[in-house]
């Protein structure tokens, strides 16, 4: 799993521009009840807002009505501070990143004119185009000279979403929307295509909304989370955080599904929580004197450094004593993680190596200190509490619907953002 | 035959380039109309349907009568040939371009709006060169039916082939009928022929590399 989206760092600066979609209605003729239904949406600027939901459920239709690919029957909708609801929606849509499933590329263009298509309508000249064209084929880490010239279907899926994913964002558009874009890949790409859509999130910084139906994905890559069921009707607006420690009704438990605490896991990293001390002896020196720094110490364990500082055997009290000096002969099986590792990572190496701790280790492997199954305990512990604690944040309702927010949490605007930083 | 062809040839090569020449001009005209009535209707089911209705009771008209019937308005000459071969030139490539058109995956005209194509650079950028193996298709069927038909227009003085036809099937039995309409018949066979040979090159040189098969 990737980093959580709230504790990544900002790099970039904030390209995007916040959405607002007020009180936005769509009513299908023929159809008694409306498919999105007075849905008042604040999408912050340079966000991940996922949404969810069963299928049907009206979040692919309040998607494409912030591009007005769908046109909404009642509402505005707000861009940055200009009320767009009324401009030529093709105008608006050149503003609008958009990536569908499979990239949606035409099959009749090469790649450079897929991802040249918006510029040449901005009237961008020749040199200008190309040079964009190169740049973005980088920043989806695809070689341009191998890719430019080729058609999509000399591609691999992931590589046409990657393309896709480029002609969207070839006019440096504010907004990304994206309509379950990792939907038809294999697990393993898909999860390479999450893994560098944050990464360029990173780099670029714009507001984007996506669409899926995978919670997975919403809270690996979510900055906030919108939980929809039938009509649009938001059910939850929060972090993957609280979503997760605080379901706010039973259907969001169903919607999350099993194992909400272990995907509370993947949300946090072994470098973000207390390590604990332990005793650190360096290959070569004699067995007598390890024993009597872990008695000093009152541990029952040593771990053995080799000259690099990296951890070669982790020794217990009753192995020490058969030893006369210490070698840096690796110890096989050894359970060690990096600090880049989620909790999910270090608990599994816990429990494949049954020793009911790891030992951590940061850049060039160097040891930085140990986990245990109760740091582990303790961290999830404190994220539901601070998770349960932070609230406020953008607002999401339906025009006729109670506050979707748990009552019995305080109202603290802004203080689940102050936390998002100080991890 | 080799007597009949000797002495003919100037007249023979005149009326292959006639007809050859008509039936071109009446597959261009024919394109550009089934195109644009692809373009009016291809988005409606319904209308589509009409489309398509009306194409198949128009290939059951006797060509032969509808020539006959177009004297009146048009009279006598290429008028009347190059209105019946056009009407059929028409039927098979609008029946294919509907059919192109309509097959498009629509994920890719969404993801064109979704770009800010305005709704006739989507046709003319994406929709119509994705569609156009398949127009092309119906533009081949077309040429092999009207080169047939245009023989038929001979029967209102029309230009091409067909006269060598008309007129040795009118004194069949005497000298050189049964050449004349051989000449007529292989002539038109052999135009035929070439002609498909010439839309193929030209598939070739139109369709988009990135949806050839």
């Amino acid at each position: 799993m990737s980093e959580s989206a709230v504790s990544r760092p900002s790099t970039g600066t904030i390209s995007g521009k916040s959405i607002v979609l007020d009180n936005v209605t769509k009513q299908y003729p023929g159809q008694s009840s409306p498919a999105v239904d007075g849905v008042t949406l604040e999408i912050p600027a340079g966000k991940i807002v996922m949404l969810v939901g069963p299928s049907g459920c009206g979040k692919t239709t309040t998607l494409k009505m912030i591009n007005r690919l769908i046109e909404p029957t009642k509402g505005r909708i707000v861009l940055g501070d200009e009320d767009v609801t009324s401009i030529g929606g093709d105008e608006l849509r050149r503003r609008i990143g958009y990536v569908i499933q499979a990239g949606g590329l035409f099959p009749h263009m090469t790649v450079a004119a897929n991802i040249a298509i918006v510029p040449k309508m901005l009237g961008w000249d020749k040199g200008r185009i190309a040079a964009r064209v190169d740049e973005l084929l980088e920043l989806v880490s695809l070689d341009p000279a191998q890719y430019r010239d080729r058609f999509p279907k000399e591609l691999s899926g992931g590589q046409q979403q990657r393309v896709g994913v480029a002609r969207a964002l070839a006019a440096d558009p504010p907004v990304l929307l994206m309509d379950e874009p990792f939907g038809a890949v294999d697990p393993i790409t898909r999860q390479r295509l999450q893994d560098e859509l944050l990464s360029i999130q990173e780099e670029v910084q714009k507001t984007i909304v996506i669409v899926t139906h995978d919670f997975d994905e919403a809270v690996k890559l979510g900055d906030w989370i919108v939980v929809f069921t039938e009509g649009a009707r938001i059910v939850q607006y929060d972090t993957p955080e609280r979503i997760l420690a605080e379901p706010a009704n039973a259907f969001v438990e169903n919607f999350i599904g099993s194992g909400a605490g272990l995907k509370q896991l993947t949300l946090r990293r072994v470098g973000e929580v207390t390590l604990a001390d332990a005793v650190t002896v360096h290959a070569g020196e004699a067995a007598a004197s390890a024993i009597e720094k872990m008695e000093r110490a009152d541990h029952n364990h040593v771990v053995v450094l080799d000259d690099r500082e990296r951890p070669v055997q982790w020794l217990s009290r009753r192995q020490l004593a058969r030893l006369d000096t210490l070698t840096d002969v690796p110890e096989d099986k050894l359970p060690v993680v990096g600090q880049g590792a989620t909790l999910n990572d270090a608990l599994d190496t816990m429990l494949v190596s049954s020793a009911g701790a790891a030992l951590v280790t940061g850049r060039r492997d160097v040891f930085l200190g140990v986990i245990t199954v109760e740091t582990v305990m303790d961290a999830i512990t404190a994220a539901r509490a601070s998770a349960a604690a932070s609230i406020g944040g953008p607002v999401g309702t339906n025009s006729d619907a109670i506050p979707t927010v748990a009552p019995d949490a305080p109202t603290s605007a802004g203080s689940s953002m102050s936390q998002a930083h100080d991890d | 035959m080799a007597d009949f062809l000797g002495s003919r040839f100037d007249q023979i090569a005149f009326a292959s380039w006639q007809h050859l020449s008509l039936v071109v001009q009446c597959l261009l005209l024919a394109t550009a109309i089934a195109i644009a009535v692809a373009a009016v209707v291809y988005r409606s089911r319904p209308l589509s349907s009409v489309a398509n209705t009306v194409t198949a009771i128009g290939l059951t008209i006797p060509a032969f009568a509808l020539v006959g019937l177009l004297v009146a308005p048009f009279g006598f000459g290429v008028p009347p040939a190059l209105a019946v071969v056009t009407f059929f030139a028409i039927l098979p490539i609008l029946r294919n371009a509907i059919v192109g058109l309509t097959g498009i995956n629509q994920s890719v005209v969404e993801s064109a709006r979704g770009l800010g194509m305005s709704r006739s650079s989507i046709f003319l950028r994406v929709e119509l060169p994705l569609a156009w193996p398949v127009i092309l298709g119906g533009i081949r069927v077309s040429a092999q039916m009207v080169m047939g038909i245009a023989a038929i227009a001979a029967y209102v003085l029309g230009p091409g082939l067909g006269g060598f036809i008309f007129s040795g099937l009118s004194r069949l039995g005497g000298a050189n009928s049964l050449e004349s309409v051989l000449t007529g018949v292989i002539g038109v066979v052999v135009l035929a022929l070439l002609l498909d040979l010439l839309l193929v090159g030209l598939g070739r040189l139109t369709t988009p590399r990135g949806i050839r098969v």
